[in-house]
């Protein structure tokens, strides 16, 4: 008999499992009654769509002199809400894929969850240059067609990139996340019933756990994971050069890259951290959700944040020691102009409560860390609201200086896709388990049986 | 009529065990079904090395469609901004790299069904009565009936000799 130290992971798994246990375990969310909070959720969550989808409906049939933009604020919510729901699908391509190729055991119980939310929150943040085109139908327009006008999108523009950008963004962690459900699908399929057993059956594309196929499975897995890590870190760099590009005061700095992709990591991650803590507690999770989890995600959760806090500093040192009028003009009217509030509440939330999860005494007290979740993503907005409102509410002409005014078309438009992200969050873990079986009875194996 | 023998094993290690003995013995026509992927079956089933060359191949068609698209429609309709080089391929870097990823990422998800022969509608393993045990917890071989080593009976006792739980999977 070989040694049998346990393995440095050992703990990921807690309390005595067998793999049935562990497999009925943790299908509960799919196959048993729904916990009560669950259909809350639902029901909010489905009252907001209705809402959301009334806003369109404003939007479409009056346009878009029912929202608050206007010039110079020509971006106005839908960009901070696009820029803030892309950058909450990072963590879930983060966990999914980076830490897939970094062999990190932990990720396995949070994959599918984070997954699902990057789905949605990409699927959020995708309506909205859409509607803000005014006329959606139209939006082939930025597709390389051949047209009698003998046009084609202008490739050396940003905006042309993030076209592609955010569609590859949403092709390869839709497939990354169907690709991981079919093993699960085929184990559901076998002990279901009826009109679920013809979904998961036609979902599943009659997987039956063939060894060689799971060879070859695993390789494409692995290399999706490698192709999804610098898609990860580009969507977000080409959706800051969106502004970059430009020469507003504020957007013009090329530290915005690294700027926006560490922001989507802390944010995603903090938006993990709001959905993750209340699963664990209603479905009972806690011996494959452990605290160990949760601290990590709140050690990933700092170490981006600490980015973001970094760069907020170096803004105002950049804007000082560039010497230009117009920039340090900006930098002041944020500190101390009419929007400074919001300014200072994101320094109080990103730069200074940020610092608690240096503490292990914070990062395991669970009610903190859920509230900091929610306020990191209140900072995250806050961040967006800065960069892109405040920015244009003062460029170069001093005559151009307007503030903005969100109607309540943006705002139920903003609200209606948190519902969306909800509703559609919840329909997927009650259809689909928010914890990936085939993986964690993989990791159950290799911490338990060698 | 008989489509085969559906075999449970407890353990990667007896699977691995008994597929090196039914090889040994000249069984071709088999499958190994599991709940997971098992180490070291690539030494028994043969391994796939295919995938990475594939997916180099779709790399490289991504970057030509990449750097076609943006070169094409450049020189189609040419166009001053800002005075930049008409072919200032810096800018073309981003959606280049968009492109690759996305024809890599389609393809070879596509290319991983075709080579794994799904979708399938229907499959004789998955007609045994206990086919979950092997999605679940269990190690499965299915060996078809139609292999020409196969004999019900002298495979049934082989199967069990190696530790197996055996079952006859017939058409219903």
């Amino acid at each position: 008999m070989a040694r049998r130290e346990p393995h440095p992971d050992h703990d990921l798994i807690q309390g005595e499992w067998t793999e049935k246990a562990l497999v009925e375990k943790l299908l509960e969310p799919v196959e048993k009654p729904a916990p009560r909070p669950w259909r809350v959720v639902v029901a909010v969550g489905a009252a907001l769509t209705l809402a959301w989808l009334y806003g369109l409906f404003v939007t479409f049939v009056r346009g878009l002199g029912t929202w608050g933009i206007n010039q110079p604020v020509a971006w106005g919510f839908d960009i901070v809400h696009f820029v803030w729901w892309i950058g909450i699908g990072h963590a879930g391509t983060l966990i999914s894929a980076i830490l897939v190729l970094m062999r990190q055991n932990w990720r396995d119980s949070l994959n599918r969850v984070t997954e699902a939310m990057t789905l949605f929150a990409v699927l959020a943040a995708a309506t909205y240059p859409l509607i803000h085109m005014g006329r959606p139908q139209l939006f082939y327009w930025v597709m390389p067609y051949p047209t009698h006008m003998a046009l084609w999108p202008q490739y050396k523009s940003p905006l042309s990139w993030d076209v592609l950008a955010i569609m590859t963004y949403l092709t390869i962690s839709t497939l990354f996340l169907y690709l991981g459900l079919i093993p699960d699908l085929a184990l559901l399929r076998e002990r279901s019933r009826g009109w679920r057993r013809k979904l998961y059956g036609w979902l599943s594309l009659g997987w039956t756990g063939n060894a060689v196929h799971w060879q070859r499975y695993r390789a494409v897995y692995v290399l999706l994971a490698g192709l999804a890590t610098p898609v990860v870190i580009s969507v977000h760099s080409v959706v800051s050069m969106d502004f970059a590009y430009g020469l507003v005061p504020g957007w013009h700095l090329t530290v915005f890259p690294p700027f926006f992709a560490a922001g989507a990591i802390y944010s995603g991650f903090a938006m993990a951290l709001t959905l993750i803590i209340p699963l664990r507690k209603w479905y009972r999770l806690e011996g494959v959700i452990t605290e160990r989890h949760l601290d990590w995600m709140a050690k990933v959760t700092l170490a981006s944040g600490l980015g973001v806090a970094y760069i907020y500093l170096l803004e105002i040192f950049i804007a000082w020691y560039a010497g230009e009028p117009a920039e340090w003009a900006q930098q002041l009217w944020r500190m101390t102009g009419p929007y400074a509030p919001y300014y200072w509440a994101m320094m109080l939330i990103n730069v200074v409560l940020l610092q608690t999860l240096w503490f292990p005494r914070f990062r395991k007290n669970l009610t903190w860390l859920f509230i900091f979740s929610i306020l990191a993503n209140v900072g995250m907005w806050l961040e967006r609201f800065v960069i892109v409102i405040i920015s244009l509410s003062h460029d170069f002409l001093p005559g151009n200086f307007q503030l903005y005014y969100p109607t309540w078309v943006d705002w139920t438009l903003f609200l209606g896709t948190i519902g969306f992200f909800l509703f559609g969050l919840s329909l997927f873990i009650r259809l689909f388990p928010p914890i990936a079986v085939a993986e964690m009875v993989h990791l159950f194996h290799r911490l338990r049986k060698h | 009529m008989l489509y085969g023998l559906m075999a449970y094993f407890d353990s990667a290690e007896r699977l691995l065990e008994a597929l090196r003995v039914l090889k040994g013995r000249g069984y071709r026509h088999l499958e190994a079904l599991t709940p997971n992927p098992v180490e070291g079956i690539e030494e028994v089933l043969g391994g796939d090395g295919r995938i990475p060359w594939i997916a180099f191949g779709l790399g490289v068609l991504g970057v030509g469609l990449g750097l076609f698209l943006q070169i094409y429609t450049t020189l189609d309709y040419p166009h001053n901004a800002g005075g930049k080089p008409l072919l200032g391929w810096p800018a073309f870097i981003p959606v280049t790299f968009e492109l690759t990823i996305l024809t890599i990422t389609v393809g070879i998800f596509l290319f991983l069904l075709y080579i794994n022969g799904l979708p399938l509608a229907a499959h004789p393993a998955v007609r045994a009565k206990e086919y979950v045990r092997v999605l679940l917890d269990e190690y499965g071989v299915f060996v078809y009936a139609t292999d020409p080593r196969f004999d019900l009976e002298s495979t049934k006792a082989l199967l069990r000799e190696l530790g197996a739980e055996v079952e006859e999977v017939r058409r219903d």
